[in-house]
Protein backbone atom coordinates (compact mmCIF):
# COMPACT_ATOMS: atom_id res chain seq x y z
CA UNK A 1 0.00 0.00 0.00
CA UNK A 2 1.17 3.16 -1.15
CA UNK A 3 -0.23 5.67 1.65
CA UNK A 4 0.43 5.70 4.94
CA UNK A 5 -3.02 7.71 6.09
CA UNK A 6 -6.52 8.55 4.61
CA UNK A 7 -5.07 12.08 4.26
CA UNK A 8 -2.49 11.48 2.03
CA UNK A 9 -4.37 9.35 0.37
CA UNK A 10 -6.83 12.41 -0.48
CA UNK A 11 -4.38 15.06 -0.39
CA UNK A 12 -2.93 13.18 -3.48
CA UNK A 13 0.32 14.77 -3.22
CA UNK A 14 -0.98 18.21 -3.80
CA UNK A 15 -3.23 17.44 -6.78
CA UNK A 16 -6.28 16.23 -4.74
CA UNK A 17 -8.53 18.69 -6.35
CA UNK A 18 -7.04 17.68 -10.01
CA UNK A 19 -7.52 13.65 -9.34
CA UNK A 20 -10.41 13.92 -7.24
CA UNK A 21 -12.59 15.97 -9.67
CA UNK A 22 -11.36 13.86 -12.14
CA UNK A 23 -12.49 10.67 -10.76
CA UNK A 24 -15.49 12.30 -8.84
CA UNK A 25 -16.79 13.64 -12.11
CA UNK A 26 -16.68 10.24 -13.80
CA UNK A 27 -17.99 8.62 -10.74
CA UNK A 28 -21.16 10.80 -10.84
CA UNK A 29 -22.30 10.72 -14.66
CA UNK A 30 -21.82 6.85 -14.76
CA UNK A 31 -24.06 7.30 -11.22
CA UNK A 32 -26.58 9.72 -13.13
CA UNK A 33 -26.51 7.59 -16.51
CA UNK A 34 -27.57 4.31 -15.09
CA UNK A 35 -30.25 5.93 -12.65
CA UNK A 36 -31.41 7.37 -15.45
CA UNK A 37 -31.20 4.45 -17.62
CA UNK A 38 -33.18 2.52 -14.83
CA UNK A 39 -36.14 5.35 -14.89
CA UNK A 40 -36.33 5.50 -18.56
CA UNK A 41 -36.62 1.71 -18.62
CA UNK A 42 -39.42 1.55 -15.86
CA UNK A 43 -41.39 4.38 -17.95
CA UNK A 44 -41.65 2.54 -21.13
CA UNK A 45 -43.15 -0.90 -19.52
CA UNK A 46 -45.41 1.78 -17.65
CA UNK A 47 -46.29 3.30 -20.83
CA UNK A 48 -46.93 -0.50 -22.19
CA UNK A 49 -49.05 -1.14 -19.47
CA UNK A 50 -50.98 2.00 -19.86
CA UNK A 51 -51.69 1.45 -23.38
CA UNK A 52 -52.70 -2.20 -22.97
CA UNK A 53 -55.02 -1.36 -19.84
CA UNK A 54 -56.72 1.31 -22.32
CA UNK A 55 -57.68 -1.73 -24.99
CA UNK A 56 -59.19 -4.17 -23.07
CA UNK A 57 -59.97 -2.81 -19.86
CA UNK B 1 -23.59 -18.58 -39.32
CA UNK B 2 -25.23 -15.86 -41.55
CA UNK B 3 -28.33 -16.90 -40.29
CA UNK B 4 -27.53 -16.98 -36.99
CA UNK B 5 -26.36 -13.08 -36.74
CA UNK B 6 -29.32 -11.91 -38.57
CA UNK B 7 -31.88 -14.51 -36.17
CA UNK B 8 -30.45 -12.36 -33.21
CA UNK B 9 -31.00 -8.71 -35.18
CA UNK B 10 -34.54 -9.13 -34.51
CA UNK B 11 -35.63 -6.62 -31.63
CA UNK B 12 -37.14 -9.98 -30.39
CA UNK B 13 -34.39 -12.13 -29.88
CA UNK B 14 -31.96 -9.52 -29.08
CA UNK B 15 -34.00 -8.23 -26.29
CA UNK B 16 -33.68 -11.49 -24.35
CA UNK B 17 -30.26 -11.93 -25.51
CA UNK B 18 -29.38 -8.35 -23.97
CA UNK B 19 -31.51 -8.98 -21.12
CA UNK B 20 -29.22 -12.03 -20.35
CA UNK B 21 -26.24 -10.26 -21.09
CA UNK B 22 -26.26 -6.86 -19.23
CA UNK B 23 -26.23 -8.38 -15.63
CA UNK B 24 -23.33 -10.63 -15.91
CA UNK B 25 -21.65 -7.69 -18.22
CA UNK B 26 -22.59 -5.22 -15.32
CA UNK B 27 -20.89 -7.36 -12.90
CA UNK B 28 -17.95 -7.73 -14.85
CA UNK B 29 -17.56 -3.87 -15.24
CA UNK B 30 -17.91 -3.54 -11.24
CA UNK B 31 -15.49 -5.85 -10.48
CA UNK B 32 -12.35 -4.69 -12.87
CA UNK B 33 -13.19 -1.34 -11.98
CA UNK B 34 -12.61 -2.10 -8.29
CA UNK B 35 -9.15 -3.97 -9.54
CA UNK B 36 -8.11 -1.23 -11.63
CA UNK B 37 -8.91 1.56 -8.98
CA UNK B 38 -6.68 -0.40 -7.08
CA UNK B 39 -3.85 -1.24 -9.17
CA UNK B 40 -3.99 2.83 -10.51
CA UNK B 41 -4.14 4.00 -6.51
CA UNK B 42 -2.96 1.32 -4.39
CA UNK B 43 -0.15 -0.64 -6.20
CA UNK B 44 0.83 2.03 -9.50
CA UNK B 45 3.88 4.16 -7.82
CA UNK B 46 4.03 7.72 -8.46
CA UNK B 47 5.14 9.43 -11.64
CA UNK B 48 9.39 10.81 -11.15
CA UNK B 49 7.80 14.16 -13.66
CA UNK B 50 3.97 14.13 -12.31
CA UNK B 51 4.40 13.07 -8.81
CA UNK B 52 0.67 11.91 -8.02
CA UNK B 53 -0.90 13.57 -10.40
CA UNK B 54 -0.75 11.55 -13.24
CA UNK B 55 -3.23 9.27 -11.60
CA UNK B 56 -5.90 10.73 -13.79
CA UNK B 57 -4.68 9.13 -16.98
CA UNK B 58 -6.93 6.30 -14.89
CA UNK B 59 -9.67 7.80 -16.08
CA UNK B 60 -8.41 10.11 -19.12
CA UNK B 61 -6.92 7.67 -21.25
CA UNK B 62 -9.57 5.29 -21.37
CA UNK B 63 -12.56 7.46 -20.87
CA UNK B 64 -10.93 9.08 -24.45
CA UNK B 65 -10.69 5.98 -26.06
CA UNK B 66 -14.13 5.07 -25.29
CA UNK B 67 -15.15 8.27 -26.93
CA UNK B 68 -13.80 7.46 -30.29
CA UNK B 69 -14.68 3.92 -30.19
CA UNK B 70 -18.49 4.48 -29.34
CA UNK B 71 -18.29 6.45 -32.01
CA UNK B 72 -16.87 4.28 -34.73
CA UNK B 73 -19.78 1.58 -33.52
CA UNK B 74 -22.34 4.23 -34.25
CA UNK B 75 -20.82 4.55 -37.42
CA UNK B 76 -20.85 1.04 -38.00
CA UNK B 77 -24.50 0.31 -36.76
CA UNK B 78 -25.50 3.32 -39.21
CA UNK B 79 -23.86 2.06 -42.19
CA UNK B 80 -25.90 -1.23 -41.10
CA UNK B 81 -29.42 0.73 -40.89
CA UNK B 82 -28.80 2.44 -44.09
CA UNK B 83 -28.05 -0.29 -46.19
CA UNK B 84 -29.89 -3.32 -44.88
CA UNK B 85 -32.60 -1.22 -42.73
CA UNK B 86 -32.61 -3.38 -40.05
CA UNK B 87 -34.65 -2.23 -37.10
CA UNK B 88 -32.39 -3.14 -34.47
CA UNK B 89 -29.88 -0.76 -36.35
CA UNK B 90 -31.31 2.45 -35.40
CA UNK B 91 -31.83 1.64 -32.02
CA UNK B 92 -28.40 0.62 -31.73
CA UNK B 93 -27.08 3.56 -32.49
CA UNK B 94 -29.44 5.66 -30.37
CA UNK B 95 -28.40 3.22 -27.41
CA UNK B 96 -25.00 4.37 -27.88
CA UNK B 97 -24.89 7.82 -28.76
CA UNK B 98 -25.86 9.03 -24.65
CA UNK B 99 -22.56 6.98 -23.66
CA UNK B 100 -20.52 8.05 -26.07
CA UNK B 101 -21.45 11.63 -25.43
CA UNK B 102 -20.54 11.58 -21.57
CA UNK B 103 -17.16 10.10 -22.02
CA UNK B 104 -16.70 12.98 -24.50
CA UNK B 105 -17.33 15.44 -21.80
CA UNK B 106 -15.02 13.34 -19.64
CA UNK B 107 -12.44 13.35 -21.64
CA UNK B 108 -12.44 16.88 -21.73
CA UNK B 109 -13.41 17.69 -18.24
CA UNK B 110 -10.08 15.19 -16.99
CA UNK B 111 -8.16 16.57 -19.61
CA UNK B 112 -8.70 20.28 -18.31
CA UNK B 113 -7.99 19.03 -14.59
CA UNK B 114 -5.18 17.54 -15.86
CA UNK B 115 -3.66 20.40 -18.09
CA UNK B 116 -3.99 22.76 -15.48
CA UNK B 117 -1.34 21.54 -12.89
CA UNK B 118 0.99 20.43 -16.13
CA UNK B 119 0.61 22.82 -18.65
CA UNK B 120 -0.91 25.34 -16.34
CA UNK B 121 -3.97 26.11 -18.76
CA UNK B 122 -7.34 24.43 -18.30
CA UNK B 123 -7.78 24.78 -22.15
CA UNK B 124 -5.84 25.49 -25.12
CA UNK B 125 -7.44 25.20 -29.03
CA UNK B 126 -4.51 22.86 -30.16
CA UNK B 127 -6.20 20.30 -32.37
CA UNK B 128 -6.28 17.03 -30.30
CA UNK B 129 -8.39 19.21 -27.61
CA UNK B 130 -10.05 20.97 -30.25
CA UNK B 131 -11.10 17.88 -32.17
CA UNK B 132 -12.09 16.01 -29.05
CA UNK B 133 -14.69 19.04 -28.53
CA UNK B 134 -15.90 18.66 -32.01
CA UNK B 135 -16.15 15.06 -31.25
CA UNK B 136 -18.54 15.75 -28.12
CA UNK B 137 -20.24 18.75 -30.39
CA UNK B 138 -21.15 16.12 -32.89
CA UNK B 139 -22.28 13.51 -29.90
CA UNK B 140 -24.93 16.57 -28.94
CA UNK B 141 -25.70 16.83 -32.49
CA UNK B 142 -26.76 13.21 -33.58
CA UNK B 143 -28.83 13.43 -29.57
CA UNK B 144 -30.40 16.82 -31.15
CA UNK B 145 -31.35 15.85 -34.58
CA UNK B 146 -32.82 11.97 -33.20
CA UNK B 147 -35.02 13.04 -30.62
CA UNK B 148 -36.37 16.32 -32.47
CA UNK B 149 -37.45 14.35 -35.54
CA UNK B 150 -41.08 12.60 -34.70
CA UNK B 151 -41.08 9.94 -37.16
CA UNK B 152 -38.28 7.00 -35.75
CA UNK B 153 -37.43 5.74 -39.18
CA UNK B 154 -36.72 9.41 -40.25
CA UNK B 155 -35.11 10.63 -37.21
CA UNK B 156 -32.81 7.19 -37.39
CA UNK B 157 -31.60 8.02 -41.16
CA UNK B 158 -30.67 11.71 -40.03
CA UNK B 159 -29.20 10.68 -37.28
CA UNK B 160 -27.15 7.74 -39.30
CA UNK B 161 -25.79 10.42 -41.49
CA UNK B 162 -24.03 12.48 -38.95
CA UNK B 163 -22.54 9.42 -37.13
CA UNK B 164 -20.95 8.75 -40.67
CA UNK B 165 -19.65 11.79 -41.87
CA UNK B 166 -19.09 12.68 -38.28
CA UNK B 167 -16.62 9.21 -37.99
CA UNK B 168 -13.91 11.10 -40.27
CA UNK B 169 -13.30 13.12 -37.04
CA UNK B 170 -12.14 9.95 -35.45
CA UNK B 171 -8.70 9.16 -37.27
CA UNK B 172 -8.24 12.73 -36.83
CA UNK B 173 -8.13 13.11 -33.17
CA UNK B 174 -6.27 9.92 -32.97
CA UNK B 175 -3.71 11.25 -35.43
CA UNK B 176 -3.75 15.18 -34.12
CA UNK B 177 -0.69 14.53 -32.14
CA UNK B 178 1.17 13.19 -34.90
CA UNK B 179 -0.19 15.66 -37.63
CA UNK B 180 0.18 18.72 -35.77
CA UNK B 181 2.61 20.13 -33.16
CA UNK B 182 0.57 20.16 -30.55
CA UNK B 183 0.62 20.76 -26.58
CA UNK B 184 -0.94 17.50 -26.11
CA UNK B 185 2.24 14.73 -25.61
CA UNK B 186 1.66 11.79 -27.23
CA UNK B 187 2.99 10.03 -24.27
CA UNK B 188 3.42 12.06 -20.72
CA UNK B 189 4.01 8.98 -18.88
CA UNK B 190 7.82 7.85 -18.72
CA UNK B 191 6.38 4.22 -18.88
CA UNK B 192 10.20 2.99 -19.53
CA UNK B 193 11.64 4.37 -16.73
CA UNK B 194 11.95 1.53 -14.33
CA UNK B 195 10.44 -2.00 -15.26
CA UNK B 196 8.06 -2.41 -12.32
CA UNK B 197 6.43 1.14 -12.31
CA UNK B 198 5.93 0.83 -16.22
CA UNK B 199 3.80 -2.42 -15.48
CA UNK B 200 1.82 -1.11 -12.63
CA UNK B 201 0.62 1.88 -14.30
CA UNK B 202 -0.02 0.34 -17.63
CA UNK B 203 -1.83 -2.43 -16.03
CA UNK B 204 -4.25 -0.14 -14.09
CA UNK B 205 -4.68 1.94 -17.29
CA UNK B 206 -5.40 -1.13 -19.43
CA UNK B 207 -7.79 -2.62 -16.47
CA UNK B 208 -9.49 0.38 -16.50
CA UNK B 209 -9.93 0.77 -20.08
CA UNK B 210 -11.55 -2.96 -20.30
CA UNK B 211 -13.76 -2.19 -17.40
CA UNK B 212 -15.19 1.16 -19.42
CA UNK B 213 -15.89 -1.13 -22.79
CA UNK B 214 -17.67 -3.66 -20.46
CA UNK B 215 -19.60 -0.80 -18.97
CA UNK B 216 -20.55 0.60 -22.32
CA UNK B 217 -21.58 -3.01 -23.42
CA UNK B 218 -23.84 -3.41 -20.21
CA UNK B 219 -25.52 -0.23 -20.35
CA UNK B 220 -25.69 -0.43 -23.89
CA UNK B 221 -27.72 -3.68 -23.53
CA UNK B 222 -29.62 -2.18 -20.56
CA UNK B 223 -30.78 0.66 -22.58
CA UNK B 224 -31.31 -0.65 -26.18
CA UNK B 225 -33.71 -3.23 -24.08
CA UNK B 226 -35.77 -0.13 -23.25
CA UNK B 227 -35.46 1.70 -26.97
CA UNK B 228 -36.91 -2.04 -28.35
CA UNK B 229 -39.81 -2.12 -25.86
CA UNK B 230 -40.85 1.63 -26.68
CA UNK B 231 -40.84 1.09 -30.58
CA UNK B 232 -42.20 -2.52 -30.62
CA UNK B 233 -44.75 -1.75 -27.99
CA UNK B 234 -47.94 -2.28 -30.39
CA UNK B 235 -46.42 -5.87 -30.97
CA UNK B 236 -48.04 -9.02 -29.31
CA UNK B 237 -44.14 -10.13 -27.74
CA UNK B 238 -43.99 -7.00 -26.12
CA UNK B 239 -47.32 -7.22 -24.62
CA UNK B 240 -46.79 -10.55 -23.64
CA UNK B 241 -43.80 -9.88 -21.59
CA UNK B 242 -43.62 -11.36 -18.60
CA UNK B 243 -41.94 -7.78 -17.45
CA UNK B 244 -45.09 -6.32 -18.87
CA UNK B 245 -48.00 -8.94 -18.57
CA UNK B 246 -47.29 -9.79 -15.50
CA UNK B 247 -47.55 -6.72 -13.10
CA UNK B 248 -50.86 -6.06 -14.27
CA UNK B 249 -53.30 -6.96 -11.60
Amino acid sequence: MRWETWSDFWFMGGYGLYVWGSMGMTALLLLLEIAQAHLAHRRALALVRAEQSLENP
Amino acid sequence: MTMRWFYYAAPQTFYGLAGRLWPWLAALALALTLAGLWVGFALAPADAQQGEGYRIIFVHVPASWMSMVIYLAMAFWAVLGLTFNTRLSGMMTRALAPTGAIFAFLSLWTGALWGKPMWGAWWVWDARLTSELVLFFLYLGYIALTSAIDDVRRADRAGALIAIVGAINVPIIYFSVKWWNTLHQGASVSITRSPSMAQMMLWGMLLMALAMWVYTLAIVCYRVRTLIIERERHTDWVKALPEVAGVKA
